[in-house]
């Protein structure tokens, strides 16, 4: 049973599931100052647990094992840099770790698996700091709570691995140099900072939805770990903020239909095409209680909205039962909160399946975003399903057009296939 | 506030058997944390080590060095720790709540000094 693939496996999955605990235990304990010694001990861990793992066979209790021996590791770092000036120890509660007669207990202490939670939560705070640009947040979260290595990242961000060693380089030094604990925010405070923790789990979750050039196993672990991280918000009473639950109903109705959405080659599948039955009815459930979650509080978010769009897909039996009307309408209050260009096109599909080609071309000229529109492939795209049936070299102009613009193969097959289309049919 | 050493002498030796009881070890180690805790939230710890027993001794001008310390059981040196007090009598005081006096040992308190010019 214990042949090394099995093992390889396992601690992949263990790994994503339990460096991000370890990494947030390890950094309280030795400050953010000094993430890289906590991302050391972990992979330290990781490596004793493949060694002996694959000589003595996996432990009754993966995660204990692993708990335990980066505890000792843990320890060791604390002997070596006890006079060390690297390691603050002057909080009352880390003082104690420089003596001997006590390092142990206080180490007990800290690493209090009821507590881990609430630690995973610091660092995400400490992670979402608003000195942090955006896409620093974003690799961070990734790198140190969901055990993404910086290749991973890269794969996944369409960037380069030094890239992302810079980012991660940048923001250790922010850490440093604005001394950024992992703490819950002020009271006052908690709503902002949520809301900015809670946009950098969405954009890791749609980069695990959308990003088609990464492989599936990135792919289902990025949407696996962000709905993780958002449950985190769930679950604890301070940042259950109802943008919160609509956020996690939200990723729950997308994630549903996953499934049905790539074919087994990769290739994406049109909304029309896709084999509903597919589609996973329990986190359409979990989806709709967490909608009924959301709704308290004075304010409605995006958040709110899409999840209902994404709702109005899960339910329609076919693609024809699809209430399109409805969906305009969430897309109108869309438009209404947050009037992007991105967000005016997809309602510009919606316009074309509920009002025909004439109507979306009107808008399409009145628009004022006409212009940035031209510079996102999904308008060539919607131009070439427009004039599919009345114009077919313009129609095969755009696809093409379209084609260029996207980076991810997927899409480019979809829309050579939409090109092949238009042949058969002359 | 002067700074004061605390010299924990024997107490070991009873802790021997502690040691090979997991539980029973821990529950003394709870016993220092609590004690040395106290200490920290007033604000008056410095540091502590303990000390292990086996040693050597530099003796002399002529720096002739053995095996030592000679002392055994309820003489030697098992650890210190040294604090901050207000008087001498603080720096007692906390001595009194020192674990190692559960076990036999001893705490001798002593104030830091200064070199004179």
């Amino acid at each position: 049973m214990n042949s090394e693939f099995d093992i390889t496996k396992l601690t992949d999955h263990l790994f994503r599931r339990e460096a991000g605990k370890m990494v947030a235990v390890l950094t309280r304990i030795f400050g953010t100052e000094n993430l890289d010694i906590s991302e050391d001990v972990v992979q330290d861990t990781f490596m004793s647990a493949l060694q002996i793992w694959a000589l003595k066979g996996i432990p009754d209790n993966p995660s204990g094992w692993l708990f335990r021996v980066a505890k000792n590791k843990a320890i060791d770092v604390l002997r070596k840099n006890r006079f060390s000036q690297h390691f603050d120890f002057s909080d009352p509660e880390k003082t104690l770790l420089q003596s001997e007669y006590t390092l142990t207990t206080v180490i007990e202490k800290l690493w209090r698996d009821d507590e881990i939670q609430d630690d995973l939560l610091r660092m995400m705070f400490a992670c979402c700091h608003p000195d942090i640009s955006e896409e620093n947040q974003i690799t961070l979260m990734l790198k140190s709570l969901c055990g993404f290595s910086s290749s991973e990242i890269a794969k996944a961000f369409l960037t380069s691995e030094d890239t992302v060693s810079k980012r991660l380089y940048r923001t250790k030094n922010i850490f440093r140099e604005r001394k950024i604990k992992p703490e819950f925010p002020e009271p006052g405070q908690i709503k902002n900072r949520t809301e900015v923790v809670l946009r950098t789990i969405y954009l890791i979750f749609n980069e695990g939805y959308n990003a088609t050039h990464t492989s599936n196993i990135i792919r289902k672990d990025l949407l696996e770990q962000s709905m993780y991280l958002c449950g985190l918000l769930v679950d604890n009473p301070v940042t259950a903020l109802p943008e919160v639950f609509a956020a996690k109903a939200l990723m729950c109705f997308h994630s549903a239909r996953i499934n049905g959405r790539l074919s087994d080659e990769g290739e994406i599948i049109l909304l029309a095409q896709q084999d509903r039955s597919k589609w996973d009815q329990d986190l359409i459930r979990q989806g709709n209680d967490l909608m009924n979650q959301a709704a308290f509080g004075d304010r409605i978010s995006t958040y709110h909205v899409e999840a209902a769009i994404a709702y109005e897909h899960c339910i329609a039996g076919t693609f024809e039962a699809t209430n399109w009307t409805n969906i305009l309408h969430y897309y109108d209050m869309l438009t209404a909160m947050h009037p992007s260009s991105v967000i005016l096109l997809h309602r510009l599909t919606v316009i074309f399946k509920v009002f025909g080609a004439q109507r979306t071309l009107e808008e399409i000229e009145s628009s004022g975003f006409k212009e940035e529109w031209k510079k996102n492939y999904l308008f060539h795209s919607l131009m070439g399903d427009i004039y599919s049936t009345t114009l077919p070299e313009i129609s095969a102009s755009h696809y093409d057009q379209a084609s260029r613009m996207t980076q991810s193969e997927a899409e480019k097959k979809l829309l050579l296939r939409k090109k092949e289309a238009l042949e058969n049919r002359n | 506030m002067a700074e004061y050493l605390l010299i924990f002498r024997g107490g070991d030796a009873a802790r021997t058997e502690e040691q090979k009881s997991p539980e029973k070890w821990q529950a003394h180690m709870q016993k220092w944390m609590q004690w040395m805790t106290k200490i920290t939230e007033d604000g008056k710890f410095v540091g502590a080590q303990p000390l292990k027993n086996a040693g050597k001794v530099v003796t002399g001008t002529n720096k002739v060095v053995t095996d030592g310390p000679f002392v055994e059981g309820k003489e030697i040196i098992g650890g210190y720790l040294i604090c901050k007090a207000e008087s001498f009598d603080e720096a007692v005081e906390m001595a009194q709540g020192c674990p190692v006096l559960e076990y036999d040992g001893l705490v001798e308190v002593r104030e830091l000094g200064q070199m004179g010019m």
